[in-house]
């Protein structure tokens, strides 16, 4: 009997463990860890025809920057270093000495709100189909909710934007980074409001999480609004 | 009697690596689950620039990738070209590309559907601002500029 055994002996599995590395290395070599990430923008939907008269805006309520074919700033009408970019933006969405050529901010208590609303809500009921009405009400509405969870602040003009336009010969890489120090400014002042107020940064806020949650995103949104409006590009020169 | 010693001396077995491959198995389905496949063959050269103001792309099927950059193969010339899926293409060939894919998906999905643009950095914007202008006109509104990781500059 002993010997029959000793005619079928194990298999050595010894090997096994040397196929399953070369297949792991392989695994490893061809597959891709990198997380993709990046800028992510929403464009504007194309236009059907130009609007006849386009809304006008006040020069003090527009931040202009402009990139040239050599990747040179001009932020309005002055050269600028790329450096200088992000707190010049944070100037022009705070404006905080008042200067008459940076919007003008106007404070939003939450008396002008309710005030503002009941005086809608009249108007609307002695004209039931105004639709310009409704849409005013909701935003008084949306102020009102930003009033009562972080105070009173001050608020942009509707119309004040960041106008970025570029030339064709502008790099990719000066496109990206221009976009990069103005979406850094506003998220910087977001933060910073979110922080002061719920205690914790925007970036951690999370809109899954429950009503709360949006709710504070809203707010401070109504606040900072991310306006980057993008002009037509120029074809200036090489 | 010393014999039955050197049997003694024996008795501590070779640790058994049986258990070896079962334990690298677990490692390669742990890689061939987490990973995904390169999904295209790169025509060209792409160099991402850097930016610390990023997103994550989350649900990478509902992704559609276009590249842009100088071919790698120089008999297609340095200037920068398209690339969708596999083949280099045209600006004309975007929409159609955009197209394509949402017929390929869910109705519901189509509105989630993010366009990521990998351009490298050295690029003219030319191409890219045709590129931006080709999606706006079938409304694939959703973009992202695929970038590098980098801290914020105070």
């Amino acid at each position: 009997m002993s010997r029959r055994s000793r005619e079928n002996p194990e298999i050595n599995a010894g090997s096994m463990a040397d196929i399953a590395f070369l297949l792991l290395i392989f695994f490893l070599v061809t597959t891709t860890m990198d997380q993709d990430t990046g800028i992510l923008r929403l464009l504007p939907p194309p236009l059907d025809e130009l609007p006849e008269d386009p809304p006008i805006v006040k020069e003090k309520n527009v931040y202009e920057v402009l990139v040239n074919a050599n990747d040179q700033l001009l932020v309005e009408g002055d050269f600028m270093d790329i450096s200088e970019l992000k707190d010049g933006a944070i100037e022009f969405l705070t404006n905080p000495t008042n200067s008459p050529d940076l919007p003008e901010k106007v404070l939003i208590t939450k008396s002008k709100c309710e005030q503002q609303i009941a005086q809608l809500k009249s108007f609307i009921a002695q004209q039931p189909d105004r639709d310009d009405l409704e849409k005013d009400l909701e935003k008084w509405e949306k102020k009102l909710n930003t009033v009562q969870l972080i105070g009173e602040y001050r608020e942009l003009p509707g119309s004040a934007i960041i106008s970025l336009q570029n030339d064709n010969g502008t790099t990719y890489d000066m496109y990206i980074q221009v976009q990069n120090e103005l979406q850094s400014a506003v998220n910087q002042l977001r933060d910073e409001l979110s922080i002061e107020n719920f205690g914790k940064p925007y970036s951690e806020l999370d809109a899954n999480k429950g009503e709360e949650e949006k709710a504070k995103i809203l707010a401070i949104r109504q606040v900072f609004p991310q306006r980057i409006s993008e002009a037509e590009p120029k074809d200036t020169g090489n | 009697m010393s014999k039955f010693r050197k049997k003694g001396s024996k008795g501590q077995p070779a640790i058994s690596t049986a258990s070896l491959p079962d334990i690298v198995f677990m490692l390669l389905f742990f890689f061939m689950v987490t990973t995904v496949m390169r999904e295209v063959e790169l025509k060209v050269k792409v160099d991402k620039p850097q930016a610390s103001e990023i997103d994550r792309l989350e649900n990478k099927a509902l992704v559609d990738y276009i590249y842009i950059g100088p071919p790698n193969d120089k008999r297609y010339g340095t200037e920068p070209r398209i690339q969708l899926n596999d083949v280099f293409a045209d600006v004309s060939d975007v929409g159609l590309f955009i197209e394509d894919n949402r017929a390929q998906r869910d109705e519901q999905e189509v509105p989630l559907i993010t366009t990521s643009m990998k351009v490298d950095k050295e690029t003219r914007m030319k191409i890219v601002t045709d590129v931006k202008q080709a999606l706006r006109d079938v409304q694939a509104l959703k973009l992202n500029y695929s970038t590098h990781e980098r801290a914020r500059t105070k």
